[in-house]
């Protein structure tokens, strides 16, 4: 082992010249991808500049204090609800088997599917005071009013957070499952030979093993709930997402709400650098060579229960439940009449735009996740921190951002158009659903460039050290190397990328051209007339699509880490 | 099947679908583009008979928050004709944007009462709706009630309302500044949050639905759901609706507050001639009966028959404040909620 690492070293140590720098085009490609980025971000900090200070002794005295504690405390609810839901679901299914173990592997990350907003309202008309179970608790019991029994308050803070929790665990899940799974079993299994309880081997050597993984899925859990609007509103919870669109609607101070986003926006950038903190410094590369799967232990009696019904409780939350109620929604509706021609073209939106959007994410990833593996530069690494950003921004922020430099790009094309043609051209950005494309990649585009960089960190860098001695281009290195070797991690980034532009609301609705609907801005047109239960058809179309790629995913994954041990090639490395 | 096969099917889709809604951004030009903040369903009907009798296509876009900042970004290449939203508020701020312009029409300014257009014709109401207290049909027996009773500590624990951010809220609030005075405001709103029965949070129906559960014995929201919990397909919903009496409150020395749903002409509306063409239609008799019926708003112009709900809540006397005034001390009123904390 030790000489290896000396030899590889050795390689690292000598100078390989041109090899490590990236083509001048390259580089212009990463600084346009950074400055794309950086578009919304910037246009934001502009309309933030142009407000004066005066709202902000208002927002100190009154409004920041009480929503940076709600932000707070809901973001630190989640970690612990969604955190050990996904931790112990997670190591359950890997480390043991009991009964229900092989079907709940496919169940758990399923409620990936099920937007947030929609799990919101579902859970509203489930448990609130005149909802589904306290009225049947009611005829069963003979009360009558509210303040004859006691029953959790859903429109609340700890509703939020148990409903985020439940729709979110599956970032940290899949996260975590993939962790466990692809940990030395001979790690495991010395401990177990000294003597470590099971608790103990979880403790003391799977998760602080897997501390990057859960850095990476609590970190985007986070994010998805600090950039949420409709949940939290609608269950009454005042965060610092909400502070920004009453400052703007109410007060009519986009200056005032570009300068609370940007209040945010050191939130999310903290998020961030916990990520990345999460992963600093350490090398998870295992070797080409795959090491052994754990081998799951089985449970017997009392604790096989409890390990089933500690898994299955997540999957009841986000997705059997939400289901279940959207289905009695459109029986009892009879919905299905809703499917028709106009239904059909909303479907076939939603997909062209997903479809669309998850390729040109991916391959603006791909270009930046290989440009930064060849050249660790400055330049590289700060891109793919920016990248990181757009993630960050809340949809409708990142929409309001994004406008002004769209129109601009538009009018200097339509003004070069009318010099040429004379005629008018209109709006090609914002008139056309590019402006989605572009908003989705901006906000997608970390998901990709998080999951490309950590396929590649796994990856020893000796495999390239080799091809280089071998004497291959840069070119043949990205071809026949990276972009093999990061197929699965391409694949994975590809659906979760894809199921989220199908749930995506805010910055479709605001960007969207005429005439065009997906069917997350039906569910919403539905919901904002107070007839959230006729969207049902839609919501659960919604939540079908995106069972397809969430499926696939377990599917790769499930099959890709569970695969025997072949010793004599690295599973997914291309011939040489 | 390899992944660039995959790509190449994917991109091909996905090219389909960008060239299908470039085709129909392009043919929006010979026709009506509204952009509304009101849900498709329920202006459809007097949007078909618009295209029943002038042949003219309509398009529409439907988006809530941000709506006048896109149009305001696109500046003068936006494709907007028509602004259409709800709340004095949206109009004002459409106003404000600058992304509206001033309209003579007659026809408009004969049929709708001066308070409830812009003054420099910038926009106009066409339907009205109140702000009422929906109240408990079994645990209230009073049938009348001002405003200022809401924050009476009689109703301790008892009163339900969303979101005082909520821009019908502000707007309420705003009318409260007018007829009070901030100072005795900010008491009144301190008064009316202690009275809550629970956080503020659900939208108007869910007030009814609280009413219904026992959680509440009053709530605010607006009539015209009243009418569409009763009349609705929706058996729970039926239930809320039955569950409560609306009583029309009032203003000591005013009236019960009422709000307006309007339209505005853009301000670079590419077919102008046939955007005022659909704003004259929006107060033909027929539009407004239908507007009045699928909205159950109250119509703008007299002589319309209201909705048979609405008009058992008993006759509207509706607030001397005037709309525009209401516009100016929004700002005032958002402040005010947060000042006394009323959705913490």
């Amino acid at each position: 082992m030790k000489a290896t690492a000396e030899v590889q070293n050795l390689f690292r140590a000598i100078p390989f010249g041109a090899i490590n720098r990236i083509p001048w085009w390259l580089s212009a490609a990463v600084v346009a991808v950074g400055l794309l980025v950086l578009m919304p971000v910037a246009a934001l900090t502009g309309i933030a500049a142009q407000g004066d200070a005066e709202i902000w002794p208002h927002l100190i005295r009154n409004v920041l204090p009480s929503s940076i504690v709600d932000t707070l405390a809901l973001l630190a609810g989640i970690a612990v609800v969604a955190g050990s839901m996904g931790i112990t679901s997670a190591w359950l299914v890997t480390a043991h088997r009991f009964p229900g173990r092989n079907i709940l592997v496919w169940l758990l990350p399923l409620p990936l599917a099920v937007p947030t907003y929609i799990t919101a309202y579902i859970y509203v008309e489930i448990f609130d005071s005149a909802g589904l179970v306290q009225m049947a608790m009611r005829d069963v019991m003979g009360w009558t009013s509210r303040s004859d029994y006691w029953f959790p308050e859903i429109r609340s803070l700890y509703g939020c957070i148990l409903v985020m929790s439940a729709v979110l665990y599956p970032y940290v899940y899949i996260a975590a499952r993939a962790m466990f799974l692809t940990q030395s079993a001979s790690m495991l299994e010395v401990a177990r030979v000294l003597g470590a309880g099971r608790f103990k081997l979880f403790t003391v050597i799977a998760l602080p093993l897997a501390r990057p993984a859960l850095a990476v899925g609590l970190s985007l859990a986070l994010l998805e709930a600090l950039n949420d609007i409709g949940a939290s509103e609608y269950l009454g919870v005042r965060t610092l997402t909400v502070a920004v669109y009453n400052t703007w609607l109410n007060r009519g101070s986009l200056p005032g709400a570009a300068q609370i986003a940007c209040v945010m926006l050191a939130f999310v950038v903290a998020l961030i650098l916990i990520e990345r903190y999460g992963r600093k410094d350490r090398r998870y590369a295992t070797s080409a060579k795959r090491s052994r799967v754990v081998h799951p232990a089985p449970l017997f009696g009392g604790r096989a229960w409890i390990a089933a019904m500690l898994c299955s409780v997540p999957v009841f939350l986000g997705f059997i439940l939400p289901c279940a109620f959207l289905i009695r929604e459109i029986l009892r509706g009879s919905l299905f009449e809703q499917f028709d021609a106009e239904f059909l073209e909303h479907l076939l939106t939603t997909l062209g735009l997903s479809i669309t959007a998850t390729l040109a994410v991916l391959a603006v990833a791909t270009l930046l996740v290989s440009a930064a593996r060849i050249a660790k530069s400055p330049l590289t690494r700060s891109t793919l921190f920016i990248a990181g950003l757009g993630y960050a921004i809340p949809g409708t922020v990142l929409a309001l951002g994004l406008m002004t430099p769209l129109v601009t790009i538009d009018g200097l094309i339509g003004t070069i158009w009318r010099y040429l043609t004379g005629e008018r051209l209109g709006l090609l950005l914002m008139g056309t659903a590019t402006a989605i494309i572009i908003a989705y990649v901006l906000r997608f585009l970390s998901i990709a460039t998080g999951s490309l960089s950590a396929g590649l960190d796994r990856v020893s860098p000796s495999l390239e050290d080799a091809a280089r001695t071998l004497g291959s281009s840069r070119k043949d290195m990205v071809w026949r190397i990276q972009i093999p070797l990061m197929r699965p991690a391409l694949a994975s980034a590809a659906l979760l990328i894809f199921v989220d532009c199908i749930k995506e609301l805010p910055a479709t609705l605001l960007l969207r051209p005429l005439n065009t609907e997906t069917l997350a801005t039906q569910v919403y047109t539905y919901a904002s007339r107070g007839r959230f239960e006729d969207g049902s058809l839609a919501a659960l179309v919604i939540v079908l699509i995106g069972l397809v790629p969430v499926i696939q995913l377990v599917r790769s994954a499930e099959t890709r880490l569970r695969r025997p041990e072949r010793p004599d090639s690295p599973s997914s490395s291309p011939s040489l | 099947m390899n992944l660039t096969m995959k790509f190449a099917r994917g991109l091909l889709v996905g090219a389909a679908a960008i060239g299908t809604l470039a085709g129909s951004a392009q043919a929006a030009d010979q026709a009506l583009n509204i952009y509304t903040t009101r849900e498709p369903g329920l202006i459809k009907p007097v949007l078909d008979e618009f295209t029943k009798e002038t042949g003219i296509k309509v398009n529409t876009i439907f988006i809530n928050n941000g709506l006048e900042e896109r149009v305001r970004t696109e500046g003068e290449n936006s494709p907007a004709d028509i602004i259409l939203t709800v709340d004095i508020g949206r109009l004002a701020a459409a106003k404000d944007y600058g992304v509206t312009q001033p309209l003579k029409s007659e026809v408009l300014e004969k049929v709708i009462p001066a308070a409830y257009r812009d003054p420099e014709g910038h926009w106009f109401g066409i339907a009205l709706r109140g702000r009422v207290v929906y109240a408990s049909k079994e645990r209230v027996k009073q049938d009348k009630i001002t405003y200022e009773e809401l924050a009476d500590p009689k109703w301790k624990g008892k009163v339900c309302i969303r979101s005082g951010q909520h821009l019908y809220n502000v707007s309420l609030i705003a009318a409260a500044i007018a007829h009070m005075g901030e100072a005795k405001a900010e008491e009144w709103l301190k008064g009316v949050k202690a009275n809550l029965a629970k956080k503020p949070s659900g939208g108007d129906r869910e007030q009814a639905k609280d009413i219904l559960a026992g959680v509440c014995d009053i709530a605010i929201g607006n009539t015209y759901y009243v009418s569409l919990m009763r009349n609705g397909k929706d058996e729970e919903q039926k239930k809320w609706g039955e569950a409560i009496n609306v009583i029309l409150p009032t203003f000591e020395g005013g009236g019960t507050h009422v709000n307006v749903s309007g339209l505005a002409l853009a301000k670079n509306a590419p077919n102008k001639a046939n955007a005022v063409k659909f704003m004259e239609f929006m107060v033909s008799d027929d539009s407004q009966r239908i507007h009045a019926e699928a909205n159950s708003e109250y119509p703008v112009k007299a002589g319309i028959k209201i909705h048979p709900t609405i008009a058992s809540f008993g006759e509207l006397k509706a607030d001397n404040v005037s709309i525009a005034e209401i516009a100016k001390l929004r700002k005032k009123a958002s402040e005010l909620v947060d000042k006394v904390g009323f959705d913490q």
